[in-house]
């Protein structure tokens, strides 16, 4: 019993770590729709300018107000980050502050590095609580009970701001319903980065806090962030309350989880995150918005089949891919077999985000599951490449089709988490099941018959499943299919209105999409040489959604450009600098501010014949 | 104000001048690709870097091997086994590198080893500690340097067989390097006293550690003993939460790699004391070569030495041997050259050996403690990897062969 | 003949009652309005007859065959076109693809991925935007149609399937008195032709009473009276409920434009 309880609070100053980086997060998109994922760079600079900050200032009030001023002076970082950056692009698709802020927190990750060096850092403990209190016989830390006190507090001080003041009825009132804000004539620029700043000071405060429990070090910001999105997403956006709850449930689940199960850390908060979005689509204490906006913004440029200059292009480069070979070394050629596979990635990312409206932010398992699968007939089967090249992609297809079917049953940005929940439990198992996947020392010699071996005959062959597969991914957008699928898209009410089963419209198109996933991951698994969890994790998915919306997510050929640039981009520049994520990160800032229609966007924006199909209406 | 038309030029232009820049390069060098994971583990492979390159000044101005001067191209891989071998290829075939090394995590050090059999390169693994690299996944192309998982955990289990602990818990990070340290120390540790009873292991997810909760776990089990496997901010977590409740109290600690400065230092007045560790004791060792070493090192780095330095250090003066005792700079020589060869480390004379080209490098192993608010290592002594070694026969069986 | 029959047609919300136990027939070939103030259940109700909102009780029987329970989709395939009072259309395609669109649904193409979906049935669907006067718009982008267009745009889609039975919420919301008139007038000149049915929500008392052929008035949830134009007009409890307030038309709703 005495055990149960210590065991409990140990849950509960989780839970406060948690909540302070969660609720923050869940106000910013509550309100302002941004999907900030520079949430855990915020949290990793509050750690570190804390560590500054109470290093020189001495004494119990040296600490405190080091921790409360590095969290005031984060705050001001991302307040100006809003003012300069995420302001220029409110009115770009909603998943374009994604790929600002994902460039933010490659910058942030190097500039870290270069202002507080590359080791860990050991915080100051605080003053007055660096030991520990006696319960039921048991050493507790007394930072720790303070930890167990500071969220409730804080949900407090965040309920009165709420209810209690002005500027916080209308964050409320802008929480469920944006529109009926700007209708009151509020500000809404400025009501944007007033809660921007209020998520980045919870945000810095939740790392700063840490200094006395954990390292400060440089991978901080990805730790946190995706257990922020899941806490936010049980509980459901915008809904503080609600990130307390989820908070709770997963650290308490996990207190005691490793008490039976010791491994069961590893994905425990996506099981949890799993069975509530099947039970409850819009988290625990969530509700379906008022206005519901697509991610993607509303596309007013119709779709159209290439004109014929269009066509030249592509005739163009498909003689260039083709004559490659007689010009480019063999490094060359493997980049380009590697480009021409995420290209086939991204379109395939592409008809699930761009034309289902399904945004995937857990598209990397389909991926990765083709190349498991090939993985697995060559190592156990000793199949040839050719057979494999037809069977493997069949486990991505099985996985589309189970978790698809749980996944078309929400929508937006729940739908995107649970996507993400699956890819994980996916990745998990890979990582833990070492007698079949290898665990995370992967599977090696996948590599490619003798007759493929070579690097121009792997181009080729490359070349030819990528050219066919984008070949038929963009006859199935211009077929009944492919308009379907984007009329469940537009407009759920009009699709049902005239007769289409929407969930089993969006289930197909989100299995196609996985199988064209597969088929990618497939040659990606040939071309290296061997499988890793890698390939199916985090942040490959995040790759794909950076090419798709580089590209431009409301156009057709977006994807493929998006891919092109980018992975060529991330290869040469980190061959040739170890700083590259500052590099890639501004680059990416600058495209994102330069073409908030992504790069085709941009140019069909600009240099498109049709002047009337491309004016912008109201969204 | 710059259109958008001239900064898309702009950069475009720059892409293209940087590119066409890789031009000419010295013809008559050795020239030995590089790879490791500088942006992602920086901590480490920082140090690594330093001690490399350290050594492939002193090669160089020596005179290189056999008269040629040796060149190293280095990679980033971003902490990925996809761009470890993007990497390897460019290296491999654009810059026509006649060796291969580096490598800091298992993965990818096994994703190159990989890549290497298949193009037919020499790879000479630098920091992966998996014991796959040279046994279950070794082959003829791949060398390597740091002692393996097995031979730190035997170690530290043939000086934990001499506790008179008799319950044992272990906790590690939960992915390969953490299972198969618990798996090897069990085992050793197991064999040579058959009286002992574990009693419970916590499997924290990497970097991702509940400590308040994994320590709360161990203690219910109430260990005589604990073998700790997890390092970087993982370690700070658990010592900071188990030094605060009580955890290491009247109870033994055996840690993998915790004295290492990469680990320890980082510890600062809180490091833990009296744990039994391997680690490197920079401060405290006195052999002509480690002097000369340490004050190459500081000179030119005005820092101390990390462990990682020194196998950085060996790893490149390893390949150099292998080099000058290889009739070519073709694979199969190189191959016939590495077999048995000696190489100098600060830490004395290593080989790889012929069965398995893995290298006798061994680790100093000792007790923490604490000297002017500084976590160190005292009592140490070097134990030669040889002798942690499994025999030929037995090799041979892990390697499948 | 009646197209349509319902009977005893209950929801309520939480325990509030939007529709309490109504019913009515729908005869072939006429326009039958519903009307009511606002917050009288006239949404409600109507969402119940094409499947989106699932009723308490009651029934709804379409040529005899009861429908209650089914989804809009398959509603739709039953002959029951519907247009909304927030238009609803595919706004990343153009005019006569939105048009394609439900014929190629009507057609059952809808899993089809070989042909060029902006190839099919291009001349069905022409004819059809012919029928609302909107062949010189087709090929423009939906989302930049005026309203007014997009309403009849909608008519246009609900016509694809040949259905038996028109509901139209709104149609005329938010047009211009004069489209008013002819966006009606074109209801009635099709519901002619076709010998079909419509029944239509509306707030515009004049287009009520210059185009229904009945009209049927529900208070909270109620049906209070049913019969021509010239009857309800006079109904006392209508005008005192309704008339009286001197609300002609609900001004937020026509806002929501």
């Amino acid at each position: 019993m005495d055990f149960i309880f210590i065991q409990f609070l140990n849950g509960l100053s989780s839970a406060s770590s948690l909540f302070l980086v969660a609720s923050g997060l869940s106000i910013i998109f509550g309100v302002t729709r941004i999907t900030n994922f520079a949430h855990g760079a915020f949290y990793m600079m509050g750690a570190y300018v804390a560590y500054t900050l109470t290093e020189s200032w001495m004494g119990a009030l040296g600490f405190w107000g080091g921790l409360i001023a590095a969290a005031v002076a984060v705050a001001i970082l991302g307040a100006l980050i809003e003012i300069v950056l995420l302001r220029r692009i409110y009115n770009s698709p909603e998943l374009f502050q994604l790929l600002a802020t994902f460039g933010v927190t490659l910058v942030i990750q190097d500039l870290v590095i270069q202002i507080w060096g590359v080791d860990d850092l050991l915080g100051r403990r605080a003053p007055g609580m660096k030991g520990a209190v006696e319960i039921f016989g048991q050493a507790f830390p007394t930072y720790e009970l303070m930890l167990i006190v500071l969220g409730p507090l804080c949900l407090g001080a965040l309920w009165l701001l709420f209810n209690k003041t002005r500027w916080g009825v209308l964050v409320r009132a802008a929480t469920q319903d944006r529109m009926m804000v700007s209708a009151l004539g509020v500000n809404q620029a400025w009501l944007f980065t007033g809660v921007f700043t209020l998520g980045v000071f919870l945000a810095a405060l939740g790392g700063a806090v840490q200094i006395p429990r954990d390292a400060v070090h440089n991978a901080m910001d990805l730790q946190i962030i995706v257990e922020a999105f899941v806490v936010v997403v049980i509980g459901g956006f915008g809904n503080v309350l609600g990130a307390f709850l989820a908070s709770f449930i997963i650290a308490e689940l996990n207190a005691f989880g490793i008490l039976l199960f010791p491994k069961i850390s590893m994905i425990l908060m996506f099981l949890v995150m799993a069975v509530v979005l099947v039970i409850r689509p819009y988290g625990l204490l969530g509700k379906a918005e008022a206005h519901p906006r697509t991610a993607l913004g509303s596309v007013i440029r119709p779709w159209a089949p290439l004109s014929k200059l269009g066509k030249n292009w592509v005739l163009a480069l498909g003689l260039a891919l083709v004559f490659l070979p007689m010009f480019a070394g063999d490094f060359l050629l493997n980049v380009s077999t590697e480009i021409l596979i995420f290209a086939l990635f991204a379109a395939s990312l592409h008809l699930m985000m761009g034309v289902g409206g399904m945004v995937s932010f857990g598209h990397a398992a389909y991926f990765g599951l083709g190349a498991y699968g090939t993985a697995l007939l060559v190592k156990f089967l000793g199949l040839s490449m050719g057979a494999t090249m037809v069977l493997a992609p069949f486990l991505a297809v099985a996985g589309a089709i189970i978790f698809g079917w749980f996944c078309v049953r929400l929508s937006g940005v729940y739908l995107a988490m649970l996507t993400l929940a699956f890819a994980q439990i996916s990745w998990s198992v890979i990582f833990q099941w070492d007698d079949v996947t290898g665990g995370d020392n992967g599977l090696l010699g996948i590599w490619p018959d003798a007759w493929a071996a070579d690097q121009t005959s792997f181009y080729y062959v490359t070349l030819a499943i990528v050219g066919i597969s984008v070949y038929a991914i963009r006859r199935i957008v211009f077929s009944p299919f492919g308009y379907t699928l984007r009329g469940c898209r537009d407009s759920l009410l009009r699709a049902d209105a005239i007769g289409i089963d929407r969930l089993r419209i969006q289930w197909f198109g989100f299995v196609l999409a996985g199988s064209f996933a597969g088929v990618g991951g497939v040659l990606f698994a040939y071309l290296k040489g061997s499988v890793f969890p890698d390939y199916i994790s985090i942040p490959l998915s995040v790759d794909g959604l950076v090419m798709v919306l580089l590209g431009g997510i409301q156009t057709v050929a977006g994807p493929i450009v998006g891919a092109g640039v980018f992975k060529a981009l991330s290869t040469f520049i980190i061959s040739h600098t170890e700083f590259w994520k500052i590099i890639l990160g501004s680059f990416i800032i600058v495209l994102v501010v330069a073409f908030p229609q992504g790069i085709v966007g941009f140019f069909l924006e600009h240099f498109s014949k049709k002047k009337d199909s491309i004016e912008e209406g109201k969204s | 104000m710059i259109t958008r038309r001239q900064l898309i030029g702009g950069v475009l232009g720059g892409v293209v001048a940087a590119m066409t820049i890789q031009g000419a390069q010295a013809a008559d060098t050795i020239k030995i690709g590089e790879i490791n994971s500088y942006s992602k583990m920086p901590a480490f492979t920082v140090p690594y870097r330093n001690g490399w390159q350290l050594a492939l000044e002193e090669i160089n101005a020596a005179g290189g091997i056999n008269g040629k001067l040796v060149e190293v191209i280095s990679k980033d891989d971003a902490g990925k086994p996809g761009e470890a071998v993007t990497a390897a290829n460019e290296l491999v075939s654009k810059d026509n590198v006649h060796m291969l090394m580096g490598t800091f995590f298992s993965h990818i050090g096994l994703a190159v080893s990989d890549f290497a059999l298949q193009k037919e390169v020499v790879f000479v693994a630098a920091e992966p500690l998996t014991d796959a690299m040279t046994w279950s996944k070794g082959h003829d192309y791949v060398f390597r340097v740091r002692p393996n998982v097995t031979i730190q955990a035997s170690i530290l289990a043939n000086e934990a067989a001499k506790l008179p602990a008799k319950r044992w818990a272990t906790i590690a990070p939960n992915y390969e390097y953490g299972k198969s340290s618990v798996e090897a120390f069990k085992a050793i540790l197991s064999e040579k006293r058959p009286d002992i009873e574990w009693v419970d292991e916590q499997w924290p997810t990497l970097f991702k550690m509940d400590a308040g909760s994994t320590v709360q776990a161990l203690l219910r089990s109430e260990p005589e003993a604990i073998f700790n496997v997890t390092f970087g901010s993982d370690l700070t977590k658990f010592v900071r939460e188990g030094t605060t409740r009580k955890l290491f109290d009247g109870r033994e600690v055996v840690s993998m790699l915790t004295g290492e400065p990469e680990y320890l230092d980082a510890l600062r007045d809180e490091a833990p004391e009296g744990w039994l560790v391997t680690g490197y004791p920079w401060y405290s060792i006195d052999t002509p070569e480690h002097n000369a070493f340490r004050s190459a090192y500081e000179a030119k780095f005005d820092d101390y030495p990390r462990l990682g330095s020194i196998v950085g250090y060996a790893t490149m003066k390893a390949t150099a041997a292998i080099i000058a005792n290889s009739k070519s700079l073709k694979s199969e020589d190189l191959i016939a050259g590495g077999k048995g060869v000696e190489f100098d480390t600060p830490m004395g004379k290593a080989s790889f050996r012929a069965v398995d080209h893995q290298a006798t490098l061994g680790a100093y192993v000792g007790r923490t403690a604490l000297k002017d608010d500084k976590g160190i290592m005292v009592d140490w002594k070097y134990e030669d990897g040889a002798n942690h070694l499994p025999d030929e026969a037995t090799t041979k069986e892990l390697r499948g062969m | 003949m009646s197209s349509l029959v319902v009977k005893g047609l209950s929801k309520s919300f939480g325990g509030v009652k939007a529709v309490t136990n109504v019913g009515f027939e729908v005869r072939k070939g006429e326009l039958l309005a519903l009307i009511g103030p606002n917050g009288a259940g006239k949404s409600t109700c109507f969402n119940m007859l094409n499947g989106q909102l699932k009723a308490d009780g009651g029934s709804i029987k379409l040529f005899g065959e009861e429908i209650i329970g089914l989804e809009p989709r398959q509603v739709w395939r039953k002959g029951v076109g519907r247009t909304f009072q927030i238009a609803a259309t595919f706004t990343s395609m153009t005019v006569i693809e939105n048009v394609q669109m439900a014929l190629i649904s009507h057609h059952k193409r809808l899993l089809s991925m070989l042909p060029f979906a902006g190839s099919l049935y291009k001349e069905e669907a022409y004819e059809l935007l012919e029928l609302v006067s909107m062949q010189d718009q087709a090929e423009r982008p939906c989302g930049m149609l005026a309203y007014g267009d997009v309403k009849r745009l909608e008519l246009a889609i609900a016509l694809a399937n040949d259905p038996q039975i028109l509901l139209m919420d709104e149609p005329a919301a938010g047009m211009a008195p004069n489209e008013r008139i002819a966006l009606m007038q074109l209801t009635a000149d099709i519901v002619k032709e076709k010998d079909i049915s419509v029944l239509f929500t509306e707030h515009d008392m004049d287009v009520v009473f210059s185009h229904a052929d009945r009209v049927m008035v529900l208070n909270r949830g109620e049906l209070i009276a049913l019969g021509l134009p010239s009857e309800i007009r006079e109904n006392e409890e209508v005008q005192s409920i309704y008339l009286g307030t001197g609300a002609v038309y609900d001004e937020e709703l026509v806002g929501n434009a």
